[in-house]
Parts: structure tokens; C-alpha cells; sequence
């Protein structure tokens, strides 16, 4: 799928490739066959160009034929390289511009309190991405307001794009950092599907304030030359590259 | 026009719970009744537009007709891509209102000058763009806008032209509140009414001005312009914003795609600058030869051509008058 379209930014889809296999397989209350059904859960990739991951879980999941991934990247596809909900069914939210996933989440958490309603909303975020400001603009917001239905999910992989995020704007003390602003943050192993299903089954971790998961994960998971590699942020796997990748995944 | 926003708000809020009002924490002496009286529907989010676009996004998206509301460029320019991802391509039901265009808030500074939002938002696809010349159209489109899906803008000038034409108001249909034939004056925003004095002085004049009201910039009233550019002798469009992308540029960009060339056509606008000197709203527009006797001299310079079509041909030299 990204390697016949060309697309890049494999290293950060797998970074949440397993967090999106739990979230899709056992934690978000959704219906292929009623993809806009009120009750649902809402999930918003805030990181929008990990969107070839969430395009491919929606398409496992029965939202859309998986031949339909093929076309990602291509001339006159509407599967862009940055998620977008146009004409694809399951998608909540278009993004790919950073830090704006999270206020939009507080929005639809807000209505869902104000309408009594028990569905979650949920966005899985990238670590370079709490760089952007309108996030903590969005992070006071929903504990002042005390929604508790909200989960943001960080996917802390400590790579971000020209660099690990310690040389580039350090994010540490992270857990701190979303704990003082009033959340209840858990830390987990972002590949780890029975710890990531135990965690995120606890949601709300505290009554009354908005949960923070801090998934540890490693940038290109599953493919040796790709893990940690800042270089696999952007590049696309061709070639030789992707026969030894498919080799490893399918060996794994 | 603020007042007539708020009650025309208040009036819907009362008939629809799904009716929501957001402030980015302005509003001081306004919006407290409102909050008062719907604390289930008014929301203050602090200084924080990005996430005030972002909210309402989100209460849009979940049935929601979300107002967000500041002044000057903080609704606007300060959170544009939010408006323009999240809002626009979601075809969410954000209404944006900015209180305080152009020079309303003149003497606070550059910072407060709402000068390019008009030529900015109107790049926007999917954003229905209203500056309402009178508070009664304020109020009208408050509603018309509340009514229509997507995204909408209303730009609040603290002054306004007097109405009492009243009558029927859509979107994107302008109004002629003054009839004449050797020119039309067409307005965006407060500023209609220099041009309305204008006209009242140029018919002592022997000049008959139409006065268009073009309260919707988005979709443009197409007809009625080309409807001036063809019946009168020429036109000359005023607004109290930069002179690129605005209501100057709107009318010229049909007019041309039409195939028509008006008698003769000046856009007054502000001539791209930023203004460092302050002042009241009347102050700055005089300055900038934005009022009524600005407009009047303009028209002098055309007289010869305003008063019939046959010297339309003439030639003439714009001495860029506006630049301060």
C-alpha cells in the first residue's frame, strides 16, 4: 500500500500499527455497516500522516473493501497521504496539519457531555506533535470541563521529523507535564496488545478528568533497518527494501 | 450592529437549544445576559482561538450551530487554519464573528485593525462571507447565517449606516438603498454610510449615485453588479480593508470574467499599509481617504464621465491618493 504509492511516513504507522490493532479490534464501539451511528466512539488520528494506518485498520475492520488501499497515494484517489473523512466511511476527522485533533476531540467530548451521551472520544496524537501550542490551548480546556470521556494517546516514539525529539524541543518531564494540567495519565508499552487493552479498557482512569495514555513505541516497529531510524520518517520502502521488510513482518 | 447581533442571537438561542455561543474571553458588558440566560449554551473558552475553531468544530460536527466570537483579527486571522481545515473542509456549522471591522477599533492600533479578513477568508472555499452595512442587515444575517449549513463570517463594524429601507434580506443578494444612474457606489461593511452622504452630496451636486449595499462579499451578488457595471456610468467600490482580495477585487474578477467594462471603476480601500497612526474609526477613514468627502472628490474626478455614457472612453491616471 505505501510502497506502490510511494508514500512515506511507514516509521510513524507502525509506530501505532498496534495501538490502532487494539483500539479497532477490542476498544472502539464502532459499525462498519454504520459508520456514522450516534452512539459510536469517535477516534481522531491527530497525527494525519500516519493515515495509511487507519486506513488500512478501518478497511480490516469492515468499513471498506481492503482493495480499495491499493489506491492510496495514487492519481484521483480520495485515500490521501494525510488522513481525510472525505468519501471514506470510518474516518471521524480529517487532519495532517499538526495540533489539531485534540481541540476538535474536547469539542466532540463537550457535546457528548452536554448531551448526556456515554460514547469516548478518542485521539491518538504523535510526540513531535505536542510541540504545537493549540494542543495545551485544548489540554487546559478539557480539564477545566472535566471530560473524562476524552482519551488522548501519545505516541511517544521520541523520533520526530529531522530529529529525536530530546535534541529538537524536549518534552520531558512528559507524564509531568499532562499530570499538573489536571489529566490522569497512564504509561504503557505501545506494541504490547494485552497491556494497551488493559489500559485503555480502565478509560476513565479517574472520574472527572480527561485520561492521557504515554504509549512508548519504537518508530518503524517490526522492520529492523526501519526501528529508530529517523531516516523512516519520510522515506518509502522499494525494491530490496520491501522484500526484506514484508520478510521480517511476516516472520514476526 | 453588535446589539442587533446579540438580541438576533438571543432570539434564536430562546427557539433552538442546539444554538451555541463561544467567546475567546471579549465580550466584556455584551455577552453576559446571553450567558446568563443559556448557561447550557454559551461557552468562554479563555484566550485560546485555535481551540475556540477547534471546539466549535467539534460541537458543529455533533449537531451543534456553534457562533465563535472575538474582535478584530482574533477570530479570523489568529486560528485561519483551523477555520480552514477543520470548519471548512468539514462543512462544519461555524459561524465566525468578528466584532469590530476595519478601523472600529482605530485607535488600539495596528493589531486591532480587522483589515485584511475579508480578502484572507474570502480565499477560503466554503465560507459564506457577510459585512453588513446597517445593524438591521447585522441582524439579518445573523439569523440567515444560523439557518445555512457550513461555515459563515460576519464582520461587526461599531458604526453603521442608518436603515430604514428594511425589506427582504438574503445572502448574496446586495441591496440598492439609493437609485441613480450616473454611477454606483457599492459597500462592504459600516462604511456604507460615507458612501450614503457621499450620495447625498453629490445629488446637490447633480450626481445620481446608486448605493448598493454588497453585505455579502461570498457568494457575490453577480448580477447586480454587472446589473451597475452596465446601467450606470461607472463604479466605484468601497471598504474599509487592504485593496487586495476584498470587495474591490470581487467586483473587478466578475466584471472582467463578464466581459463588461464599467464607464469607469475605483476601488477604495485601503492602499496596502498597515496603519501605525491611530484614532477613531472617523479619524483613520479620513485619513486614509475612506469618507464621505474622499468619495465625493473621487466622483468630482470622474464627473465628467459620470454624467453620461458618452466619454466613457476617457483615459485616467490613479494618483494612488490612499497611501499614507
Amino acid at each position: 500500500m505505501t510502497s506502490s504509492g510511494g508514500s512515506s511516513h511507514i516509521g510513524s504507522v507502525f509506530s501505532i500499527a498496534d495501538i490502532l490493532a487494539v483500539l479497532y479490534g477490542s476498544i472502539l464501539d464502532v459499525d462498519p455497516e454504520n459508520p456514522k451511528w450516534l452512539s459510536r466512539d469517535r477516534f481522531i488520528l491527530s497525527k494525519g500522516h500516519a493515515g495509511a494506518g487507519v486506513y488500512a485498520a478501518l478497511a480490516e475492520s469492515g468499513f471498506f473493501t481492503t482493495k480499495k488501499l491499493s489506491t492510496h497515494y495514487q492519481d484521483g484517489s480520495d485515500l490521501s497521504g494525510h488522513v481525510s473523512h472525505l468519501g471514506i466511511p470510518g474516518v471521524e476527522f480529517s487532519t495532517g496539519s499538526l495540533g489539531h485533533g485534540l481541540p476538535v476531540a474536547t469539542g466532540m467530548a463537550l457535546a457528548a457531555k452536554l448531551n448526556e451521551a456515554a460514547h469516548r472520544v478518542f485521539t491518538l496524537m504523535s510526540d513531535g506533535e505536542c510541540d504545537e501550542g493549540s494542543n495545551w490551548e485544548a489540554v487546559l480546556f478539557a480539564a477545566h470541563h472535566s471530560l473524562d470521556n476524552l482519551v488522548a494517546i501519545i505516541d511517544y516514539n521520541k523520533i520526530q521529523s529531522l530529529a529525536p525529539v530530546s535534541e529538537t524541543l524536549g518534552l520531558e518531564p512528559l507524564k509531568d507535564k499532562w499530570t499538573s494540567f489536571g489529566w490522569t495519565v497512564m504509561e504503557v508499552d505501545g506494541h504490547d496488545h494485552e497491556r494497551l487493552l488493559d489500559c485503555l479498557s480502565r478509560v476513565p482512569f479517574r472520574e472527572g478528568t480527561p485520561n492521557c495514555v504515554i504509549a512508548y513505541t519504537t518508530k518503524g516497529k517490526g522492520v529492523s533497518f526501519m526501528e529508530n531510524s529517523v531516516l523512516w520518517h519520510y522515506r518509502t520502502a522499494r525494491g530490496e527494501e520491501f522484500d526484506a521488510a514484508m520478510r521480517e513482518l511476516e516472520e514476526s | 450592529m453588535r446589539d442587533a447581533f446579540m438580541e438576533t442571537l438571543t432570539a434564536l438561542a430562546a427557539r433552538d437549544e442546539n444554538i451555541f455561543f463561544i467567546t475567546a474571553d471579549l465580550g466584556f458588558g455584551v455577552v453576559e445576559p446571553f450567558a446568563k440566560r443559556f448557561p447550557k449554551q454559551f461557552l468562554n473558552v479563555g484566550v485560546a482561538e485555535q481551540n475556540m475553531t477547534g471546539v466549535a468544530t467539534g460541537l458543529a460536527l455533533e449537531g451543534r450551530t456553534v457562533f465563535t466570537y472575538s474582535i478584530g483579527n482574533f477570530p479570523t486571522l489568529r486560528c485561519l487554519e483551523q477555520i480552514r481545515n477543520d470548519a471548512c473542509y468539514h462543512n462544519a456549522n461555524v459561524k465566525i464573528v468578528a466584532s469590530g471591522g476595519g478601523f472600529s477599533y482605530g485607535a488600539l492600533g495596528m493589531s486591532h485593525h480587522a483589515t485584511e479578513d475579508l480578502g484572507v477568508l474570502r480565499a477560503l472555499p466554503g465560507v459564506t462571507i457577510v459585512a453588513p452595512g446597517t445593524a438591521w442587515e447585522a441582524g439579518k444575517a445573523t439569523a440567515a447565517l444560523a439557518a445555512e449549513q457550513g461555515v459563515g463570517y460576519l464582520r461587526l463594524d461599531k458604526t453603521a449606516a442608518a436603515d430604514s429601507a428594511g425589506g427582504i434580506f438574503s445572502l448574496g443578494k446586495a441591496r440598492r438603498l439609493r437609485e441613480g444612474g450616473d454611477l454606483t457606489l457599492l459597500c462592504a461593511g459600516g462604511i456604507l454610510a460615507e458612501a450614503l452622504a457621499a450620495a447625498g452630496e453629490l445629488k446637490d451636486n447633480g450626481i445620481d449615485c446608486r448605493v448598493l449595499s454588497v453585505h455579502t462579499l461570498k457568494p457575490l451578488d453577480v448580477s447586480e453588479v454587472i446589473g451597475a457595471a452596465v446601467e450606470t456610468g461607472g463604479m466605484i467600490t468601497v471598504e474599509e480593508g487592504n485593496i487586495y482580495g476584498g470587495l474591490g477585487s470581487a467586483v473587478a474578477e466578475v466584471c472582467m470574467e463578464a466581459g463588461v467594462k464599467p464607464g469607469f471603476f475605483k476601488r477604495m480601500a485601503i492602499n496596502d499599509v498597515y496603519s501605525s497612526i491611530v484614532g477613531s474609526q472617523g479619524f483613520l477613514r479620513s485619513r486614509y481617504s475612506l469618507d464621505s468627502e474622499a468619495i465625493v472628490r473621487e466622483v468630482f474626478k470622474h464627473a465628467g464621465i459620470a454624467a453620461g455614457p458618452a466619454e466613457t472612453d476617457k483615459v485616467r491616471t490613479d494618483s494612488g491618493e490612499a497611501g499614507v
